[in-house]
């Protein structure tokens, strides 16, 4: 099979979301700094309203956290490609009436 | 960016839902049978990009990181209304598979970081990319395009927030502009540095004379 243009673009996407996302800054982002510098962070606390399978982008019952982030990611990545594979193929017009 | 449930009031959540609500319906309204069979793989491949790219937080200042965002880049790639649909994608994803932004915030969430990046960030691309066709106004309208997308964002975050009674205006509006000035940065180099990526290995998609997008 001859590798096309999005073969790459995905193994690259999978690449990031295994290799370099255990080498992720832990450090809380911009919106999570201002609620704890400004006193409001305490209001997220408490359980969660929808609980989710991968919490914290950490698959369950894998001790080394950086694997466990590594392949929360690729299975993240490979989720958000087939959603949206599907969703273009729903909106996508038929080759062969070429009416689109 | 992303809010997690506490955060927001219920009414300030629904008008949120809201609007994203409307506006995801209507990106797929408009893109309904008019998505090219062989582009298909591109929506697959712009959301997984950016899901794996937001999961990289890069530390700013002061013991803050920040992320990606890649509302502005998909919109520049594949259009306004594909960007739409890819980014609200990913915030579904990661909001009810990892726990990222709250389920009741979702709506906010979509507002926030997919349909206000999309739309603005392509609207400011576009219209300074109708002044010049020199590749070098394209990233210059790409780089401000994400920047404003990712201050857009933040500016918006914080109006729900204040709107919620959750902070005061003149405490949250400098904190978040501030911080997401920096973020912002970052992810304008990181969407002129992607879109470099792509005019080598596919000048068809970025920067033909028409943006590209999923339709022909």
């Amino acid at each position: 099979m001859k590798m096309k243009w999005w073969h790459g673009a995905l193994i690259v996407s999978l690449v990031i979301a295994a290799i370099l996302s255990p080498l992720a800054s832990s450090w809380p982002d911009g919106l999570e700094r201002v609620a704890e510098v400004l006193g409001f962070a305490t209001q997220a606390e408490g359980s969660p309203t929808v609980s989710s399978p991968l919490p914290d982008y950490l698959f369950p019952g894998i001790t080394s956290e950086g694997l466990a982030t590594a392949i929360a990611g690729i299975l993240g990545t490979l989720l958000v490609f087939a959603v949206l594979y599907a969703v273009g193929k729903a909106l996508a017009y038929s080759e062969k009436t070429n009416d689109g | 960016m992303h809010i997690p449930d506490g955060f927001l009031d219920l009414q300030t959540s629904v008008a949120a839902g809201a609007i994203s609500v409307g506006v995801v319906a209507y990106a797929s309204y408009a893109l309904r049978k008019r998505v090219a069979p062989e582009k298909i793989p591109l929506l697959g491949v712009a959301g997984a990009f950016v899901f794996a790219a937001q999961m990289i937080n890069f530390p700013v200042v002061g013991g803050t990181s920040g992320h990606l965002l890649g509302a502005a880049l998909v919109a520049i790639l594949l259009g306004p209304w594909a960007a739409v649909l890819v980014m609200t994608a990913v915030l579904v994803i990661q909001c009810f598979i990892f726990q990222d932004g709250g389920a009741l915030a979702l709506g906010a969430n979509v507002l926030n970081m997919g349909v206000t990046g999309a739309l603005l960030g392509y609207a400011i691309y576009a219209t300074i990319g109708k002044l010049s066709q020199r590749v070098s106004v394209r990233y210059t309208a790409a780089f401000l395009a994400a920047w404003i997308a990712v201050m857009a964002g933040a500016f918006l975050c914080s109006c729900e927030l204040i709107i919620s009674g959750t902070v005061a205006l003149q405490v949250v509006l400098p904190a978040m502009l501030g911080v997401h000035a920096l973020i912002g940065v970052v992810e304008g180099v990181i969407t002129v540095g992607a879109l470099a990526l792509v005019s080598r290995s596919r000048p068809d998609i970025w920067p033909a004379l028409q943006p590209a997008e999923v339709t022909q």
